[in-house]
Order: structure tokens, then sequence, then C-alpha cells
């Protein structure tokens, strides 16, 4: 026994710190790779309001879960922008969804969307989950926070952008960019899953 | 009239005085940078006989800073030996010295704070636990073997504190392996 549970010991600190990266990674709750997202139906900063079924012969979207007030958010801002541009006439669309309670952060309500989307040129839908019932389905918990649907909506890739929030140049994996290309050729995106750091999404009490 | 302090010890007085005006190290801050995980990995394996409660906070992150207040108080609340408070920050290296630092110093905070510069978040993130995916704050409570991981922020100190006495409670000699591999299973 004595000698036993020094090595249950020495198992334990190994699972704790080491097999939890090997198991496989899946989101807390919500979509998972593979599942088909569920239309909605929200509101747009110029005040109409979108669903995924009015884009015709989509070939998938970049739905990015971003606000306002998130310095990451912000640091992500103008490569949303830049994706948009980039992959939009591919045929996948950018729609940025803010799902945050102006309740808990007033920077985040509509009207300042408006503001922002406006002053920065947003060239995508940028919607407005007031109700706080899209990013729970999704299974969003961060801004910035990316899942790419493919023509059929199926979830291909759920995460982050690339992996350098400071630096865009910077960048050695280009996360957003790499499953775009990949559905776009109609193939799986791998990595499909990925970890960043990020805002909590904030919901009403 | 006598003076105070006698003639004789007015020069130390004075040295004392200047060296208390002139070296910021007394009052300023002590925070660690590590650029690599194993670096926090080794930290945290050296400082765990006590109960440990490491937290992931940024100074950009506004419930984090509203929270920090709320670690301090539970520092102050148990012995040194027995919890340990490691505030563990994912400010960007490059704004050490422009935020970082000055963010420290307005705080003056007592429980230990440490800057993780590693860039692979996407690796080190699930290390602490696999249904984090990187929203902050976020609190791991360690005590032995016992672990509870928290996502979002406290809003009082009896709450973080009700986690903490929730670990302390149940300190079991032994687990078995099979238990840690189920809880990785089930997850």
């Amino acid at each position: 026994m004595k000698l036993i549970a020094p090595i249950f010991q020495v198992t334990l600190l190994f699972c704790a710190f080491f097999l939890i990266s090997a198991t496989p990674a899946k989101a807390p709750a919500g979509y998972v790779i593979g599942d088909v997202a569920e239309d909605f139906r929200l509101r747009n900063v110029d005040g109409r309001f979108v669903s995924l079924a009015d884009y015709k012969d989509p070939k998938g979207f970049l739905v990015v879960f971003t606000c306002n007030h998130c310095p990451y958010a912000q640091l992500y801002e103008q490569r949303i922008i830049d994706l948009h541009n980039k992959y939009a006439p591919r045929g996948i669309q950018v729609i940025a969804i803010n799902p945050n309670s102006p309740a808990i952060v007033p920077e985040d309500s509509f009207e300042e969307m408006r503001i922002r989307a406006r002053q920065k040129k947003y060239p995508f839908a940028y919607l407005f989950d007031e109700e706080q019932k899209v990013f729970p389905r999704f299974g969003a918990s961060r801004t910035p926070h990316v899942y790419l649907l493919d023509s059929e909506l199926k979830v291909r890739y759920i995460g982050a952008i690339d992996d350098n929030p400071e630096v865009p140049s910077g960048a050695k994996k280009r996360y957003a960019e790499d499953a775009m290309d990949a559905v776009l050729r109609g193939e799986m995106p791998f990595p499909n899953y990925t970890r960043a750091v990020g805002c909590t999404i904030k919901k009403k009490p | 009239m006598k003076p105070v302090i006698p003639m004789r010890f007015r020069p130390i007085c004075l040295i004392i005085a200047i060296l208390a005006l002139t070296t910021p190290a007394s009052v300023a801050q002590n925070y660690v940078v590590f650029d690599s995980i194993h670096q926090l990995q080794s930290y945290i394996e050296r400082e765990k006989d006590a109960t440990l409660v490491i937290n992931f906070w940024a100074t950009w992150c506004k419930p984090c800073v509203e929270e920090l207040p709320i670690f301090e108080e539970l520092n102050r609340m148990y012995d040194d030996q027995d919890l340990k408070i490691i505030l563990v920050s994912l400010d960007f290296k490059s704004q050490l010295e422009r935020k970082f630092v000055p963010f420290l110093k307005s705080k003056s905070l007592e429980s230990d704070v440490v800057l993780l510069a590693d860039q692979d978040v996407d690796t080190w993130i699930p290390m602490f636990d696999d249904m984090w995916d990187g929203a902050l704050p976020a609190t791991l409570v360690l005590n032995g073997k016992q672990r509870i991981f928290v996502t979002g922020e406290f809003s009082s100190v009896e709450e973080l504190k009700k986690v903490v006495e929730s670990l302390k409670a149940e300190t079991p000699r032994f687990r078995s392996p099979v238990t840690c591999g189920s809880k990785l299973a089930g997850q």
C-alpha cells in the first residue's frame, strides 16, 4: 500500500496536467462539429432583421460573436473586416453577432453598435442577440468566438480567428482562414476546434 | 525639551527615510513573468501543500479587475501555509511597463501575481480544465487531488470561500486513478 499510494499520486498528477490536453476537445455546451445550425432572425445595425436564409446560394457563413467593448474583440475587429472582404466574394459571409446584455455593458447597446458599425464601416451584418437566445444555442462563451458553417449550415470550425491576438502579422496559425479555405475546397478543416482568451459574454442576470 | 530622536541616531534615521522614499522595490508589487506554461506548472507544484486558488485575469478585463478585491480579502482570511492565491494575468508582455506594472502599483496586491506570456493558449488552456475555452475570468481551486474550476466572476468573498471550504472539507488520502479516468471520460 505504501508503495502504491505514491504511484497513484503521480498518476493523478499526470492526469491533472497532461491527460486532459489529450482528450478530444469539445465545446462546453451548444453546437459541436457536424451539427446543423438552426437559423435565427436578429436585428441588424441598419434596422432590418437578418436570417441566414436571406443569403442566396451561400458557400458558408463565418458567424462571429463579437462586441464593442471587449479589448480582444477590438484587437480582432480589422481582421474580421478583412476576412469578410476576402471571403464574401467567394461565398462565405461574415455574420457578426453581439451577444452581450447592455444592462451589464452599456457600450454594447444597439445604439452603440450602430455607431461603431458606422465609424468602422462594417461591410458585414452586425446583429444584436437582444434576447440572448442565439449565443447559448451556439455555445458561445466569449468575444470574439467564431463558428464556421458550410453551405448546409453544418458547423465546421469553432474557436479563434488566429493564434496571435496582439500582432496580426505575427500569427503562425490562421485558423479561421484555413478552415474557410478547407470548406471552399469541400474538405474538413483541421483543427476544427481551438481555444482562445477572450471576454466572457455578459448575460442578463 | 528632550529631542524625540537622540542626535546620534538622526543620520541613521535620515538614511532610512531616504531609502524608504527612493527604493520602489520595497513598496512595489512583486510579480513574475513566465514565458512558458511549464514555469507556471512548476510554480504550482512547489506550492501544492497549501490549498491553491489560481485566478486567471487581465487588466483589460473589467469583471476580473472588479473581482480582485475578493481574492485579496480571501488571502487575508487564511494563513499563508494554508491557502495560497496566484493571480495569473494574461496581459500582453509588450504592455508590461506601460500598463501592467502601473496597474499593480495602483492596486498594491498582496497575493502572488504571475504574468503568463505563453502564446500557445490553445495548448495550455485545457491543462487547467478541458471545459474551459479561454473566457475570462476563470478560477481553479486545488486542494491536493481535489479541484473545482469556476468560469465567470465571484460576486462575494463568501461565495469564493464556500468553494474553497467545500474542497478543504473533503481531504481524502487516497483516490484511485479510475476516478480520475472516469472524470476525464465524463467531460
